[in-house]
């Protein structure tokens, strides 16, 4: 091998890319974050169709049980098993996530495209709408929600997709902004692509894995919002079960059980560490720049 | 810099007439019959009327949004349904407790978010960094709600150090005050020192590999003098910005947490409200919560064209 030749074949090689999924379980973030977001998704799904005890039934007799081998988390007040509340409880989370980080995937994504295709006086609107909606945290509009149409789920998740429009509003645009300055763009223009072309073949598809990053996170907090509603009665109802309603009620009888207060937060702790440290992963296995920085 | 802050200062004008209008929009116009919402659906048609009447509910929504408008500026904001006092008042009394434990929050976020972010990025990559980075991990995973109720747990149920809630008022004294206080204070703090922390690390990482700062150390400055002389200013702008995002969550989070402890504070008193259905004193108070976010962000962005003279400029 000559001496140039030498160089340019380990150039090569270090430009190889290595399969995803294999470079992906090598990164600790990623791993752990995957093996606890498949936790909780395998929890929902699991309480679909098999759960310890029917997480409805009302045994006071058993109420108040300690951990043992017929309820392995004990019981509640109303002699329901934990372990079936906490299964039926991801399913719940997982619910409010999907639909709330949704309506802030579409409407925000969608608006800071817009934001960015146009520019002027469209994307001066969009951005100070988005700014203007940052004045009203998820508590405040589940609050403004409840106060006139009722405590629900329906009002939590809508008021937690309200509040994340804005931050995929932002982080759409930003990122979109920065593709349609790039020589491609340029040339899929001069070739008579009109703005909804570009937007979807060349801005979208090179923007997506910031939005997927976006998405595990905004994810993680809509869980957090939901617990925090749910835990001051604006959220999830009973008899439906979830996580923040576990803790109030767990509240009450911290001096009598207090373990009862432990196992729906450790199980909040773990989704959101979870799909917070997926997120991380994703990050710097998409933008291994990103990874080298931190 | 006049500039910038007349733009900035139009800009906070047209939020706020913008969250008046969102906020009353959803409260008085959207409900449709606001009395009744309040009286509920088995209220007599007689009752809800004279309700309506009473809280001048019967004139047009224009002109009622505008006596609420004209109502801040001279401190009228109506009589509560379900208190029969002054909502002015009865906010005024409430934020007493919720504007001190907010600022301690956002001083024990503060301190704590600033020691671990510079003792990390200065401990790079070694043992303190990553494990100070792991907790943080797991801080900002944990609901604020359910750290407050695990010091209770600890500190009230098994250590009998602090009460398990309530607040006496000033009135006893500034330090049993601090003392009900520290507790709510700590479960909102930590979980924003833990986003704060991270922040505080990346940007004084980034702020190290700097030209300037390779200077500082090879003019003979130690390690710490360097850190404080010339990284943290520059690594400002990024913490000050996350910052005011997070008092805006501090204020949200005082609305939780105040009910774990069961403070008589606005976060209470609206929650109260909602239960009462009382729904001119949610209005004045979400008002007044999204007021508050919408001036911090203000003054954060004031802030940063005092740090970072740049801003100013690019932004004129």
């Amino acid at each position: 091998m000559s001496a140039t030749a030498a160089p340019k074949a380990l150039a090569s090689l270090a430009f190889l890319p290595a399969p995803f999924l294999q470079r992906a379980f090598r990164h600790r973030s990623f791993a752990l974050g995957a093996v606890l977001t498949f936790l909780l998704v395998f929890a929902a799904t699991l309480s679909l169709v098999w759960t310890p005890w029917s997480p409805y039934e009302i045994d006071m007799a058993m109420k108040l049980q300690p951990p043992s081998t017929s309820h392995w988390l004990g019981t509640d007040p109303f002699g329901r098993d934990i372990a079936s509340l906490l299964l039926v409880g991801a399913r719940n989370s997982i619910l409010v996530g999907a639909i709330a980080v949704s309506i802030g995937l579409f409407i925000g994504a969608g608006l800071g495209l817009l934001a960015a295709a146009k520019r002027g006086w469209v994307e001066e609107v969009i951005m100070r709408l988005a700014d203007f909606t940052f004045a009203f945290p998820a508590i405040l509009s589940a609050i403004m929600m409840t106060a006139v149409f009722g405590a629900g789920i329906v009002n939590s998740i809508i008021a937690i997709g309200i509040f994340n429009i804005p931050n995929f509003i932002r982080i759409t645009r930003a990122s979109a902004v920065a593709v349609w300055s790039r020589e491609y763009v340029l040339a899929a223009r001069a070739c008579g692509k009109g703005p909804f072309r570009i937007t979807f073949d060349h801005v979208l598809p090179n923007i997506s894995s910031v939005l997927i990053v976006q998405i595990t996170i905004r994810f993680a907090i809509a869980i957090l919002a939901e617990a925090a509603l749910s835990y001051l009665g604006l959220g999830t109802q009973p008899p439906q079960p979830s996580w923040g309603r576990m803790l109030a009620e767990a509240q009450t009888l911290l001096y009598q059980a207090p373990l009862l207060a432990v196992f729906p937060g450790v199980a909040i702790v773990m989704a959101v560490l979870g799909l917070n440290l997926l997120g991380d992963g994703l990050r710097d296995l998409m933008d291994p720049r990103l990874a080298r920085q931190r | 810099m006049g500039l910038f802050l007349l733009k900035r200062l139009a800009t906070l004008v047209v939020t706020l007439i913008g969250a008046t209008i969102v906020v009353f929009g959803v409260l008085e116009v959207l409900p449709g019959d606001a009395a009744l919402i309040m009286m509920g659906p088995d209220a007599a048609p007689e009752a809800v009327r004279a309700l309506a009447t009473q809280l001048g509910l019967d004139r047009p929504p224009l002109q009622r949004y505008f006596a609420w408008i004209g109502g801040m500026f001279t401190g009228d904001l109506g009589l509560s349904y379900t208190y029969s006092s002054p909502v002015s008042e009865l906010i005024l009394e409430r934020l007493a407790v919720t504007v001190p434990l907010a600022l301690m929050a956002m001083a024990l976020t503060t301190v704590l978010a600033l020691c671990v972010g510079i003792y990390a990025a200065s401990h790079h990559n070694k043992l303190g960094d990553v494990g100070l980075m792991g907790l943080t991990q797991v801080g900002i995973a944990i609901p604020n709600f359910w750290f407050a109720i695990l010091l209770i747990l600890l500190f009230s149920v098994h250590l009998q150090w602090f009460s398990a809630g309530g607040f006496e008022g000033w009135g006893e004294g500034i330090f049993e005050g601090l003392k009900s206080l520290l507790l709510p204070a700590v479960s909102l703090a930590v979980v924003q020192a833990a986003i704060l922390a991270r922040i505080t690390r990346s940007a004084v990482l980034e702020v190290l590999r700097e030209d300037f700062v390779r200077t500082a150390r090879a003019k003979g400055l130690s390690n710490r003098a360097t850190v404080w002389g010339h990284v943290l200013r520059n690594a400002m702008i990024p913490v000050i910005t996350v910052m005011g995002l997070q008092f805006a969550e501090l204020l949200a989070g005082t609305i939780v947490v105040e009910n774990v402890f069961y403070l008589p504070g606005l976060g209470r008193l609206i929650f109260q409200s909602i239960s009462n259905r009382d729904l001119i004193v949610v209005r004045n108070c979400v008002m007044l919560l999204a007021t508050m976010v919408v001036v911090v962000n203000f003054i954060v962005d004031v802030l940063y064209a005092v740090i970072d003279p740049r801003v100013k400029a690019s932004d004129i």
